[in-house]
């Protein structure tokens, strides 16, 4: 993993204004995903993890009400680094769908309902690259195939409404890689589908990542699929980076105490019976983002939160050994 | 993994025939607009009688009895070849003023339901204002103002006519817009008017092709009404509207000269009305049983 990073973010803040006041959705992150590598973002309902995808697309709303700063750089199908948050819109929409593409949750409703799926992922190709009509239903034709869509060809002049939500999804990452995007945002693209087709997916994902070298940010709240696909995890809370680091470090030892109670609310197939009373469950719900703690986002729900410190002040992202990057004023005396 | 063949499920196109087909009134409405459309627009040339043919030795022909076949008027022209050539009026400021409507409501409706805003706020309450005339007397006014005609009127119809097209359009296309799949073209880099035209409006179809029978019959009335009132289609070129006009005079002696006129006016209206009714159940997609 030395190549140079295809997606790198600085600094990024995303600010709301609301009736009630200003809501920092996300607060200064930073990540970098070089070709080829998975990162995962962690993170519960409301930690920012679906804003943050939205602004690496610039996607949100412009105008008064959402302000974005820092900087995302994308590496553009010509090499060059562009910057995402100050692209002309017209550019912009040239490398949407193409350098970045995007994956959504729900595949029941992330088609057009009244157009053939053939023609979906057809006019997809179209947009940027060219092609005539029908060499762009070869390349459909080729896609559906790709992604493991049995019979293509006759699926071509199939609706939405024919599919079943696993091959929905299928559909929508064939249209996502229709122009070999060098990112590949997900945002828990397998949240919505059977566990058995998550797991086809998942697979799918990982194979398709393996040919075309691309880089992948996978949007999840879920540890286990973490696990499966992920190179670095990024856990997010209250709009904030709290960990990064690399997948087994991270599960074999995970310091901020916030990722510690994610781990272990996971049910395990391994200890059930044999775990001592319910499923250990973090107590107290996601802070208002209008009414932010002060000091440490989490230090209301954090069991090992020492008054005085862990309110006093918002602790830094921190290195924590090679690739790790921790938010924890204890981290040093929480973990073994 | 499984997926209906897509061999033995039929063609979205197909299955609005379908339940088309079981709406009777709809049928009924459908075959009517068509026999009248073709009678009138072939059957003057079969008709040996000109429509603007006087002659005085034969007025007031009664129908049914001699050589014009639904009588002649107080000029003795055939009744028959001008309640055709009134069609052909009435149907073509019917639809090209439906045509016009649709095209500046759903261009109006579309803009202001995608973007919303200080835009879309100021279109839809231009809407509304428009709205608040009542069609008639705002035509009426209009009417007094420029040269009746054939285009002016057609142009006047559908300029009371854009307006509830507009308010169809923008509530779907604010709703559709939020959906997924809007966002997943935007996410493809596809234009704004791309994802308008290409992906909301097809989706907002079935309200669409509803209105536009209904404006088809709302504009024949129309037409109806003013030339009816003097300030529409001028005579001698007939319309069923001043075909009416004419007749108030000679209702007690020559009843037929307004039950002609009147019974094409019902007829044509009441069709698209019912075709309309038609269009809603067969494109609604909840009738859709997969």
């Amino acid at each position: 993993m030395t190549a140079a990073p295809v997606l790198q973010v600085e600094d990024l803040s995303v600010r709301f204004r609301t009736r009630g006041g200003e809501i920092a959705a996300v607060s200064g992150v930073s990540f970098a995903v070089r070709p080829g590598e998975t990162l995962a973002v962690v993170g519960e309902s409301g930690s920012g993890k679906s804003v943050t995808s939205l602004a690496l697309m610039r996607l949100l709303p412009p105008g008064a009400a959402v302000t974005v700063t820092g900087r995302v750089g994308l590496r553009g199908k010509d090499g060059r680094m562009l910057d995402v948050l100050t692209l002309p819109e017209p550019e912009m929409r040239g490398v949407r769908g193409d350098a970045i593409a995007m994956v959504f949750q729900e595949p029941m409703t992330s088609l057009n309902p009244v157009k053939p799926v053939g023609e979906q992922i057809a006019e997809a190709i179209r947009l940027h690259r060219g092609l005539d009509r029908r060499a762009a239903t070869e390349e459909v034709v080729r896609l559906l195939d790709l992604v493991g869509i049995p019979a293509p060809r006759q699926r071509l002049a199939s609706y939405p409404h024919h599919l079943s939500g696993g091959m929905r999804q299928r559909v929508m990452i064939a249209m996502a890689l229709s122009c070999e995007p060098a990112v590949l945002i997900a945002d828990e693209p397998t949240t919505a589908l059977d566990v058995t087709i998550q797991a086809q997916i998942l697979d799918l994902l990982r194979r398709l990542q393996e040919r075309t070298g691309m880089a992948v940010v996978f949007i999840t709240h879920n540890l286990g699929v973490v696990a499966e696909i992920a190179d670095r995890v990024m856990v997010m809370y209250g709009g904030r980076v709290v960990e990064q680091a690399d997948v087994r470090p991270l599960f074999a030892r995970p310091l901020m105490p916030y990722t510690v109670g994610l781990l272990r609310s996971v049910p395990r197939l391994d200890l059930a019976g044999r775990r001592a009373g319910p499923l250990p469950a973090i107590p107290g719900n996601v802070p208002d983002p209008l009414h932010m703690p002060e000091g440490c986002g989490f230090h209301p729900r954090c069991g090992d939160h020492v008054a005085g410190l862990c309110d006093a002040r918002l602790p830094e992202l921190e290195s924590a050994g090679e690739a790790r990057l921790v938010r924890c004023v204890r981290w040093r005396e929480l973990t073994p | 993994m499984s997926a209906a063949a897509p061999a033995a499920a039929p063609t979205a196109g197909l299955r609005v025939l379908e339940r088309f087909r079981r709406h009777r009134l709809a049928m009924f409405g459908a075959v009517t607009i068509a026999t009248l459309t073709l009678a009138c627009f072939l059957g003057p040339f079969l008709l040996p009688f000109d429509d603007t043919y006087i002659d005085i030795m034969q007025r007031f022909a009664a129908p049914f009895g001699g050589a014009h076949i639904l009588g002649t008027d107080e000029l003795g022209r055939d009744m028959l070849a001008r309640i055709l050539m009134g069609g052909r009026v009435s149907l073509l400021v019917g639809f090209v003023a439906m045509a016009i409507g649709m095209a500046v409501g759903i261009l109006v409706g579309a803009v202001a339901g995608y973007y919303g805003g200080l835009v879309g706020t100021a279109l839809m309450r231009f809407v509304d204002a428009v709205l608040c005339f009542p069609a008639i007397f705002l035509l009426l006014a209009l009417a007094a103002l420029v040269e009746p005609g054939l285009t002016s009127i057609t142009l006047l119809i559908a300029a009371t006519a854009w307006m509830d097209v507009a308010r169809i359009v923008e509530g779907q296309i604010r709703s559709l817009r939020e959906r997924d799949f809007a966002v997943a073209a935007e996410v493809l880099g596809a234009t704004d008017r791309y994802i308008i035209l290409r992906e909301l409006v097809p989706n907002a179809v079935a309200p669409i092709v509803v209105a536009a029978t209904l404006n088809v019959a709302r504009a024949i009335l129309l037409e109806s009404y003013v030339s009816f009132l003097g300030y529409g289609i001028q005579p001698p070129v007939p319309s069923w509207g001043n075909m009416l006009n004419n007749a108030q005079i000679y209702l007690t002696s020559a009843p037929w000269l307004a039950i002609l006129p009147g019974i094409a006016i019902t007829l044509a209206v009441t069709s698209f009305n019912f075709l309309g009714d038609g269009l809603r159940d067969a494109l609604d997609p909840r009738m859709d049983g997969r």
